[in-house]
């Protein structure tokens, strides 16, 4: 099932007939292929050059959902905005459909961490923007899939509201929405729960769940969280502390679809304490890189 | 904002826990709260009000706000009467309110209108002027780095000259006409425009461009489609404020070389010694000053209803 026919249905169609979640392999085609990725960031001011990254090698698959988990500084955001063509490698390179990512584009749509609503849109326009930058659909279609949209992440009634009078979630919400409804391959999210307080936090990792396992494109997440890095993805990233390099990839063996109560799981606590130790080790070094 | 009524707004410092909630032992208390009424709150004395309003950014209720600044005014008028009536001053300086209230009734039944006139027709001409350039080239110099290192020091560099300065020189070039008054007022709105609004493209959030690209929006429309819908409103608050310093600037210019206007009609009180027309000549400028200006903040709430505090 192509994306196209999946947004048409209101993103509900990738639920087999029995109700269950497919998990369909994705195309090797549309796989994001990192090679040999260093940054380097020039110095500034009284601050030497600062290596951010360090010969990162990762293949992100069609449809899969990568968390990237490290200690703060590890260089992780970096190569999330890298994916996404909003910074360029010093070093190697990154492809994506085959192509190399030279610069930001709507088929890798990203949610940020500061929101990042046009706050002169309501919520409904905000989630439109999107597909009227694009222009391949008309108008009566482009309300159609924000309004499945507005569903699809619970914010029926809030539609014609501005970003201000939203809390936290919910603005994150729309972020979410108007990504996905601008119909990307890729969807990276840099930190997106970081500002939100815990109880929305796990209310909006089980949106996020429900969301992919209803229409499931490939997401790259950035995040600190290690409950969170482990109950939503496919694999997880765990990177050392700075320079960032790739210290372990967990393989998160949990069957889908996965909810809160996933969490009581001994799978699911064995890989967390696993990933607990990896960053234990890694926060010490950070801190005696501070000292 | 739903206004806060002075007395509900209540901080709890600590030592004044025990009056607000009467003590007991944690558990207990909250069990007998659910079915006992709540006691009722300790009536407020004029010194607990005061305290609370006397705290740093406290609220005061909307009838002592708009009280409080009427009462400004009420006391100028106080000071003024009492200087006046009372002979403290030769009334040749200090003309009493009846006296002042007279030359308006005489100035606004005379010619005054039209010198106010005038005066709105010059600075709105060359306020309209200078905000027709001064946008783009804000949003320019704002956006692109390669403009703003041509004119941001230019124009850093107009701003510390007054305007002012430049009136016999525009007297000499222009001549004594409603150009050379409009010219004065350009030079001063202009670089302000300029590096005002430049100031408020540029602070943008740079991840709301970034999200923007994310979703579709080239680099030829990110301009228009996000810097400046998100700046608009910041625009306008430029606009109004350098506004108010053209008031100055074409008061300036109609002291020297005019033969009308509100700066005109003010010099010539001052040499026929009717210091009351030299008030009233400033009254009229400070309350038409308030009337644009609030016109100008309610016509921002309704234009841009979207506004984050």
């Amino acid at each position: 099932m192509t994306q196209e026919t999946l947004k048409e249905n209101g993103g509900q169609s990738v639920m087999a007939a029995n109700g269950m979640w497919e998990g369909a392999p994705g195309d090797p085609m549309r796989d994001i292929v990192i090679t040999g990725v260093t940054k380097t960031f020039p110095p500034q001011g009284k601050r030497g050059a600062v290596q951010a990254l360090d010969r990162i090698d990762l293949v992100v698959k069609d449809r899969e959902f990568v968390t990237l988990l490290g200690p703060s500084g590890c260089g992780k955001s970096t190569l999330l905005r890298m994916i996404g063509g909003l910074e360029t490698p010093t070093t190697g390179t990154i492809t994506h459909k085959n192509k190399v990512v030279d610069g930001p584009g709507s088929d890798r749509g990203m949610v940020f961490q500061s929101y990042t609503l046009f706050p002169w849109l309501t919520v409904r326009k905000n989630i439109q923007f999107g597909l009227e930058q694009q222009g391949k659909v008309d108008t009566p279609q482009i309300e159609q899939i924000a309004d499945s949209y507005v569903d699809l992440v619970g914010l029926r009634g809030f539609e014609d509201l501005y970003p201000k009078s939203l809390s936290g979630g919910m603005k994150q919400r729309v972020a979410i929405a108007r990504a996905l409804a601008a119909n990307p391959d890729v969807l990276l999210l840099d930190e997106p729960f970081a500002a939100l307080d815990m109880q929305t936090r796990i209310v909006m990792q089980e949106l996020l769940l429900r969301v992919w396992q209803k229409s499931p494109t490939t997401i790259v997440m950035v995040t600190h969280g290690i409950d969170e890095a482990i109950l939503l993805a496919d694999r997880t990233v765990v990177m050392s502390a700075r320079p960032g390099r790739i210290k372990e990839i967990m393989d998160i063996d949990i069957p889908r679809p996965r909810d809160y109560e996933t969490r009581r799981t001994p799978e699911f606590l064995a890989y967390r304490d696993h990933a607990a130790d990896l960053i234990r080790e890694e926060s010490f070094k950070t801190a005696e890189q501070g000292k | 904002m739903v206004p806060i009524e002075s007395g509900e707004r209540k901080l709890a410092f600590p030592g004044e826990e025990s009056r607000i909630r009467p003590g007991g032992d944690g558990g207990a208390t909250a069990a007998a709260s659910v079915n006992e009424p709540l006691p009722a709150a300790p009536k407020m004395t004029l010194g607990h009000r005061l305290r609370e309003a006397f705290t740093p950014k406290a609220s005061i209720g909307k009838v002592p706000t708009v009280l409080l600044g009427v009462a400004a005014f009420v006391l100028i008028l106080a000071v003024w009467s009492l200087l006046s009536y009372g002979g403290f001053v030769d009334p040749l300086f200090l003309p009493s309110p009846a006296k002042t209230w007279a030359s308006a009734v005489t100035m606004f039944s005379g010619g005054f209108v039209v010198d106010i006139w005038a005066t709105v027709y010059r600075v709105m001409g060359g306020f309209i002027i200078a905000a027709v350039i001064g946008v783009p080239l804000g949003v320019l110099v704002g956006a692109y780095a390669p403009v703003s290192a041509f004119l941001s020091p230019l124009f850093s560099f107009l701003r510390y000259m007054p305007a002012s300065a430049f009136i016999p020189l525009f007297i000499f070039w222009i001549g004594l006409d409603e150009k050379e008054k409009m010219a004065i007022i350009i030079l001063g709105s202009l670089p302000q425009i300029v590096l005002m609004v430049a100031n408020n493209i540029a602070s943008v959030d740079r991840s709301l461009i970034e999200a923007s690209y994310t979703l579709g929006t080239t680099r030829a429309s990110v301009l228009w489609k996000i810097i400046f819908h998100k700046t608009l409103p910041d625009i306008v608050d430029t606009l109004r404020i350098v506004l108010g310093w053209a008031w100055t600037y074409v008061i300036v210019a109609e002291l020297v070389g005019a033969s009308s206007g509100i700066g005109y009609t003010i010099l010539q009180a001052q040499r026929t010694v009717l210091v009351g027309k030299i008030f009233v000549g400033i009254l009229t400028l400070g309350i038409i000053g308030l009337i644009v200006d609030n016109v100008l903040v309610w016509a921002s709430k309704a234009l841009f209803p979207w506004r984050e505090e």
